[in-house]
């Protein structure tokens, strides 16, 4: 049933540092490579090599500018954007197969394949345009936290982390359990004023977004002009300064 | 929003047939034999007609099955289950009057609420979106079951069981509620209180702009979210759908005696306007995901 849980164990979700992001899409790249490969139907391409490419993507990098209220110098912000994994996802309830469940053991949100009729509807709901519907499988496809990674001991401990956040050059990706407050990522995002994605749509999603640290204002207070140390000449060059002065 | 042929048959023509089995089920027109057939033929080939229509816009039709598991939370799974039961007990009601002669009222009154129901249904898998500001208000539901009640009507004047006046009256009131839905939901994004800033959260910052989009081509949240196509026209079709929704069938129905003629071209200008105002309820209904995109 497409209800929602009243309650995750964990609440795996993740992190990003729009300070530190610099925006190089490799999350992108390696979020496509492996979700390509492995759990579902792989993300295709459509007139891959032709006039008018596109395709299925998880994961993708925006590019922003954020002009200062108070006239200030402009700055741009990468802005890596994916499925957040909402408590309350709506894109889960409105689902009319089933397809669509949130994890009670983790809180992950997943679309069960073998089950999903392609109506879009679920990704109509979501605010963040996290689902993409593969125009070739017909089924909608989202960000499953790589669940096939993050639980899989066939591979070494350190991969065991989703892709987007193994690659990450940046360090700007954090993954972890946001439900327990003692871990890395929940004090993360207490240190540094961790924000929700648009808040009044009520989804309470369980990604976080890094603020951009304030910019150095250098630019507004130019330093201060260097002290005059000798208003009058004195010496020869005090001679030669009323000399030429005379003349 | 991407105004899909599918859906928009599908929502248009389902509503005018099962807008036709509320008043059948009443009774109006009380019919037997080989009329009540044509009758029901008719609202039958409209809403299971229209409902086959949006199996087209399916990626995945095989899975269509299981759209009738989750009526506990998902009202596309409603609609679907009600549907099914409304068209049920209709059948009951129809093999009745056409073959045996006989009324049972029962599964008639049973079968219009249910009808009434999967419309309201229809409604609410478009006004449940919190996403789409302009979908999300009460007055969308009183709408489409204005539409269907009104278009019901008109088919029920044909012979002359409606009176002219009654569907003239419930049109009038479709109409001016239509207007008003337009002007209320001109307002709603800005009411919503989505913004760029907030969907950034970069609004802490000062005034968002995007840079440069994560993408150059389209892609399937630009397909169907974020439709821009034909907007600039859409007070004129707003002008074109209020006369052929309400003027011009108002006019007919109360100034001409009733006949089928009357009856059959009143239906025709009341579902072109019908058609248009739903492309409309799609093409101009803006999903805030487009904020993303410095639409909105």
């Amino acid at each position: 049933m497409t209800k929602l849980p009243t309650h995750t164990e964990k609440k795996l979700g993740l992190v990003i540092d729009l300070d530190t992001c610099v925006g190089c899409h490799a999350c992108v790249t390696s979020c496509k490579g492996w979700n390509t490969q492995n759990y579902g139907a792989p993300l295709s391409d459509i007139d891959a090599y032709g006039a008018d490419p596109e395709g299925t993507f998880l994961n993708r990098v925006f590019n922003y500018e954020v002009a200062p209220a108070d006239g200030g110098s402009s700055q741009t912000v990468h802005f890596p954007k994916s499925c957040l994994h909402c408590e309350d996802a709506p894109c889960v309830t409105v689902c009319p197969t089933g397809a669509s469940y949130k994890r009670v053991s983790d809180g992950i949100v997943l679309v069960n394949e073998d089950r999903c009729m392609g109506c879009g509807l679920c990704a109509w709901a979501c605010p963040y345009g996290a689902r993409e519907l593969d125009y070739d499988a017909g089924i909608m496809k989202k960000c499953t936290l790589c669940v096939d990674r993050i639980y899989n001991e066939n591979i070494p401990e350190e991969d065991r982390v989703p892709a987007c956040v193994r690659t990450c050059p940046a360090g700007a990706r954090h993954f972890g359990d946001l439900g327990d407050p003692e871990s890395d990522v929940s004090q993360l995002v207490a240190e540094r004023g961790g924000m929700d994605l648009m808040p009044e749509q009520g989804t309470k999603p369980v990604n976080k977004y890094l603020p951009p640290r304030p910019k150095d204002t250098l630019d507004k207070q130019p330093p201060k002009a260097l002290e005059t140390v000798a208003d009058e000449a004195k010496g020869f060059l005090g001679w030669l300064d009323k000399a030429l002065e005379k003349l | 929003m991407h105004p899909a042929p599918s859906v928009i048959i599908f929502t248009s023509i389902s509503g005018l047939g099962f807008g036709f089995f509320i008043w059948l089920g009443l009774g109006i027109p009380d019919l037997y034999g080989w009329e009540a057939f044509a009758a029901f033929f008719v609202a039958y080939a409209l809403s299971v007609g229209g409902l086959l229509a949006s199996v087209f816009h399916l990626a995945n039709k095989k899975n269509v099955i299981y759209s009738f598991s989750q009526w506990q939370t998902s009202w596309l799974s409603r609609e679907g289950v009600l549907s099914v039961i409304a068209l049920l007990a209709f059948a009951v009601f129809a093999i009745g009057r056409i073959f045996f002669g006989t009324d049972l009222p029962v599964f008639g009154y049973i079968g219009s609420a249910l009808a009434l129901l999967t419309v309201f249904a229809t409604s609410m898998i478009y006004t449940q979106l919190k996403t789409v500001p302009r979908w999300n208000m009460p007055i969308n539901p009183v709408l489409f079951l204005l539409y269907a009640i009104s278009g019901g009507a008109i088919l029920a004047t044909a012979g002359g069981a409606l009176s002219g006046a009654v569907a003239g009256v419930l049109i009038l009131v479709l109409t001016a509620l239509q207007l008003a839905g337009w002007m209320m939901g001109d307002k709603r994004l800005a009411e919503s209180g989505s913004t760029k800033g907030t969907a950034t959260g970069l609004n802490t910052i000062g005034q968002v702009r995007l840079f440069e989009s994560a993408h150059t081509s389209r892609n399937y949240i630009l397909d169907e979210m974020v439709h821009m196509i034909g907007r600039k026209h859409a007070q004129k079709l707003r002008m074109i759908a209020v006369a052929a929704i309400g003027v011009v069938p108002v006019v007919l129905l109360l100034l001409l005696p009733p006949s089928i003629i009357v009856t059959l071209v009143a239906l025709a200008s009341h579902l072109i306007g019908v058609l248009a105002a739903r492309w409309l309820f799609f093409a101009e209904a803006e999903h805030v995901v487009g904020l993303y995109y410095n639409r909105g």
